[in-house]
């Protein structure tokens, strides 16, 4: 028994928390890292439909971003406007910008190009018509109509 | 003067701030969502195309209005309908493989209402590869070749859908987004169902589940899997050429 006493007598230190710290900054560092940030600030605001159907793209750098929706700040009004890297653009602008966004990805990539249509759920099909219509005229006819995922319904 | 002790600052709390930083910026950031719904665009038409004639009974019409109305093959349909609506017309007068023949439709009628399945059959397309082959035509000897596949990965013969049976789709300038997404959504949900219908009667695999491990392992025969599939319940979605349907109201 006295040798089990003698054990228990001898106190164990507390657990130094002095790295803790480092520990969480090495935590948030590796989040700042791994987030792939936008790359662009969104010029308008976009709510995204619901879909079920939802197809997600595995190789992000082949995306392209066209951003459709009424503009963020109100001194442009609130009719829906067209965003293109970071500036508001026209519909003929289009195919202008889908040839230089071609020419950035590799020459083997080119005709694998995705267009991401970010559209605000409540604008009319007008815009977006006309902007598809310039597209298929770029021969850019990949599209994904930006979602956020919910179940099929019944 | 006395040298005043520095005394130690307590570290304590580092851990603390660190958290809440961290905490900040995981809740701050936006990731970029890559997701959404998959559409190929037809290329550009040339000005010199014909309009092609087709079947009434081939084409299933969905029109969406200015007031986000769907009009589908002239009936008022709620969004909520019509992705039943669309596989009866997908299914047509059945697949030769698990659905009923509907026998309470009249064909041959002037006006049909589902397109006329047909019937492809083994000894019929066996022929047609030889003679394909003998004239040196190797991509139709392909496609008959896909065909063949598809037989026997089902097991007996099947009916395919006519090649200008197709969902079309109009909409008009002042829809909104939202009513085109759930349109198309509802669509391409349409045939999905029906493809992991097929595929979980004939594989004991949903055709998603079939896509996914494909686009993983790129087995080949995971590929003829699908191909068999898309052969029975082919995706035509067409846009018809934007219009101004509006005019017509006012």
């Amino acid at each position: 028994m006295s040798k089990f006493k003698k054990n228990s007598k001898r106190e164990s230190g507390a657990i130094s928390t002095a790295s803790l710290p480092d520990i969480v900054f090495m935590l948030l560092f590796f989040f700042m890292v791994a987030t792939v940030l936008r790359t662009e600030e969104e010029m308008v605001k976009v709510v995204r439909p619901e879909a079920s159907e939802i197809y997600k793209i595995e190789k992000k750098h082949l995306i392209r971003y066209i951003n459709i929706g009424p503009p963020q700040d109100k001194r442009y009004g609130t009719e829906p406007v067209i965003q293109l890297n970071d500036q508001f653009a026209d519909v003929v602008q289009i195919r202008d910008w889908v040839e230089n966004e071609r020419l950035t990805l590799a020459e083997a990539e080119q005709t694998k190009m995705w267009v991401s249509m970010k559209v605000d759920q409540d604008t009319k099909m007008g815009v977006v018509t006309d902007v598809k219509q310039e597209l298929r005229k770029a021969s850019a006819l990949k599209v994904l109509y930006s979602a956020s995922s919910r179940d099929r319904t019944n | 003067m006395a040298r005043r002790e520095i005394p130690e600052i307590n570290a304590g709390s580092m851990a603390d701030i660190a958290f809440l930083l961290l905490i900040f910026w995981l809740v701050t950031t936006t990731i970029d969502s890559d997701e959404g719904v998959k559409r190929q665009l037809p290329p550009p038409v040339p000005p010199d195309m014909e309009q092609q004639e087709v079947k009434d009974g081939d084409v299933y019409n969905v029109r969406t209005n200015f007031r986000d109305e769907l009009l589908v093959e002239k009936e008022v349909l709620s969004i909520g309908q019509l992705k039943d609506g669309a596989k009866d017309f997908l299914v047509a007068t059945g697949t030769g493989l698990l659905h009923p023949e509907r026998p309470n439709i009249t064909l041959g009628d002037d006006n049909m209402k589902y397109p006329e399945r047909q019937w492809v059959r083994k000894a019929e397309l066996t022929v047609l590869e030889q003679s394909y082959i003998a004239a040196g035509q190797d991509k139709r000897a392909e496609k008959v070749r896909e065909k063949l596949t598809a037989i026997a990965l089902f097991g007996s013969d099947y009916k395919e859908l006519p090649g200008s049976a197709l969902i079309s789709l109009q909409t008009d300038r002042n829809t909104s987004y939202d009513l085109y997404l759930q349109v198309q959504n509802e669509l391409e949900a349409a045939v999905n169902e029906l493809r992991d219908e097929l595929s979980l009667a004939k594989f004991n695999e949903s055709y998603a589940s079939l896509e996914e491990r494909y686009s993983r392992t790129k087995e080949a025969s995971l590929l003829d899997k699908i191909k068999a599939i898309r052969l029975v319940f082919p995706q035509r979605i067409s846009e018809a050429e934007p219009r101004d349907a509006s005019q017509g109201y006012y």
